[in-house]
């Protein structure tokens, strides 16, 4: 575990491509334990993963972290960290092994130390029997958990993980979670986890930070997110009229936040106090059959829904 | 609970301080091509001349009648000529992957996410070529001038040329500098290393073609400098105090070399990076 409550932080920081600015005065702090970055394509995620590996400047901003700043202290940072990168890759013309012991060495392992690890993790990855096949004959699947394997061999503080589902089936999805979710939890292993797949990060994330054209839209534990300023309802109706609109729309001027989810099903957010009775005042008014009322829990989606502005 | 038995166990030995990646790096590819029989085969070949010099140095230490094949300084230098062909051919089999399949396979986010600079992942490329390159240069050249005593049975040759040793040292370090900072930095502009080798000997063949042209046409060889191998070849000559083959001044062909190994560097320092950024 590492030394101090957050792993990474990032202060003001602003990467830019030419023209475009990637990352615009990002301020965060990444708290110890299993850390969910979440956002749409090109939101930024793995230009940030990126800065605080050191391999992206930023034109302005500080980033620490496991307390090291990354611009005076990018090896000794790396020495104590993992990462695995998004797009498949590996050192050409290894077996797994060899490649993994190889990653072992590359990060100060003794030689015979790097091959006991790589054997260990291969095991545990779930690459134990295809341990001596070139990697260049694995599947898709198989290449996301040698990446696993790659990064976890010399024993990091903390886990990069850069859209770690991508291409896998159903099946090796859920094994590969249950990997990431065993090494937050069980092992000890702080983890960013870096995806657009909100089950990914809901499944093995304690905190979460959203982002969204290169800023953080929110960020914190997800429970915490999760609890509504208000209440949220599930609400089924009948009109006079038939017509469900003219009812939402009075609802919305009323100051709550309506979503049809499904055929005639709606969610309502009441703001502030009043909750359910306040529904069936203004339903009444408006001469409203409440046929279904049920408070409702809001999702992950849900968080990320409203901080991304998809309302 | 974790679908796979086999668990994690944290590791508490110790770990090498940083700075020691590129000995890995270089280990790890000296193995690999001393795996491949083709490679072997070649290296073979290219000691041949060697031991065609031994049996000369023999004859002229031991047979009055080859007294006209004892060895002089020009005998080293001419060998080193020889073995530039070898050194080609060493050079388009070692170095002409040694970035590019790196690129081809992503493993540079992979190496330099490790404890490891830039610097330290192109010096331990360079390492694996250089150490061929010298395996077929220098090497051969310097145990040459041990066989030349041992079959002298004395040291009247090496203190007569006492320059050699330094001599060799200087030109093969220089030759062994250029040629693989050159193919690291072609290595580094493509994915593939077939390309790459063609691309080198596009280089040298093309540059001495040029050169070859403008001789033609002016009779005069003030352009060598143009030329790749003509540049080693008149700073070989220098360097052995062998006469100047060309009239280019050898400052202007030691600037070449340095400007094309400076040229490399600064693709290197371009083109090894952990993301490639296009902007």
């Amino acid at each position: 575990m590492a030394e101090t409550d957050s792993v990474a932080t990032l202060e003001s920081v602003t990467v830019t491509y030419g023209r475009s600015e990637a990352l615009r005065d990002v301020t965060t702090t990444f708290a110890a334990g299993a850390v969910g970055l979440l956002g749409p394509n090109g939101a930024g995620k793995s230009t940030m993963i990126k800065a605080l590996l050191g391999f992206i400047v930023p034109t302005r901003g500080r980033m620490h972290v496991l307390g090291l700043d990354v611009a005076d202290a990018p090896l000794a940072i790396r020495a104590r960290i993992g990462y695995m990168p998004e797009t498949d890759a590996h050192i050409p013309g290894m077996n797994a092994v060899s490649f993994v012991a190889y990653c072992g060495e590359l990060a100060g392992l003794p030689r015979v130390d790097a091959m006991q690890r790589a054997h260990e993790v291969l095991f545990y990855v779930g690459l134990g029997e295809a341990r001596y096949r070139n990697v260049e004959t694995y599947s898709t699947g198989m290449k996301q958990r040698i990446k696993l394997a790659q990064a976890l061999v010399h024993d990091p503080d903390l886990l990069f993980l850069d859209e770690p589902t991508n291409g896998m089936d159903p099946k090796g999805r859920d094994e590969m979670l249950e990997l990431v979710r065993d090494l937050a939890h069980n092992k000890g292993v702080n983890l960013i986890l870096s995806s657009h797949l909100l089950p990914d990060v809901e499944y093995t994330c304690d905190h979460v930070v959203v982002m969204d054209k290169g800023t953080i839209a929110a960020a914190g534990p997800i429970d915490a997110l999760k609890q509504p300023r208000g209440r949220v309802y599930e609400l089924r109706v009948k009109t006079p009229s038939g017509d469900l609109e003219p009812f939402l729309e009075y609802l919305r001027t009323a100051g709550l936040d309506c979503h049809a989810t499904d055929e005639d099903v709606m969610r309502v957010f009441v703001p502030g106090e009043g909750g359910a009775r306040r529904l069936f005042e203004l339903a009444s008014s408006e001469r409203v059959q409440v046929r279904h009322l049920r408070p409702s829990v809001p999702t992950l989606e849900d968080v990320f829904a409203h901080a991304v502005g998809e309302d | 609970m974790p679908i796979h038995d086999q668990g994690y166990r944290r590791y508490g030995g110790s770990k090498a301080p940083l700075g020691q990646g590129w000995t890995v790096i270089a280990r790890a590819g000296i193995r690999s091509m001393f795996a491949k029989r083709a490679f072997l085969g070649l290296l073979l070949l290219a000691w041949f001349p060697f031991f065609v010099r031994a049996v000369q140095f023999y004859a002229a230490a031991n047979l009055p009648q080859a007294a006209m094949l004892a060895p002089s300084a020009d005998t080293f230098r001419q060998f080193l000529d020889q073995q530039a062909t070898f050194v080609f051919f060493v050079t388009v089999y070692v170095g002409a992957g040694l970035i590019a399949n790196d690129r081809r396979a992503n493993a540079l986010q992979i190496y330099l996410s490790k404890p490891l600079t830039r610097v330290e992942y192109v010096f331990g490329k360079l390492a694996i070529l250089a150490t061929f390159l010298l395996l077929v240069t220098w090497v051969p050249a310097i145990v040459l001038l041990v066989v030349q005593m041992s079959f002298a049975g004395n040291f009247t040759f090496l203190r007569n040329n006492l320059f050699l040793f330094p001599a060799i040292t200087v030109f093969t370090f220089v030759e062994v500098l250029l040629v693989a900072m050159t193919m690291l930095a072609l290595s580094s502009l493509s994915n593939s290393s077939r390309y790459v080798g063609i691309l080198y000997a596009g280089v040298i063949f093309f540059s001495s073609a040029i050169y070859g042209v403008l001789y033609a046409v002016t009779r005069s060889t003030q352009f060598s400098w143009i030329s790749f191998p003509a540049n080693l070849e008149q700073i070989g000559n220098v360097i052995f105090r062998q006469p100047l083959r060309y009239e280019t001044p050898w400052p202007v062909s030691l600037f070449m070399i340095v400007l094309g190994i400076a040229l490399s560097g600064v693709i290197l320092e371009r083109r090894v990076r952990g993301v490639e950024v296009v902007a």
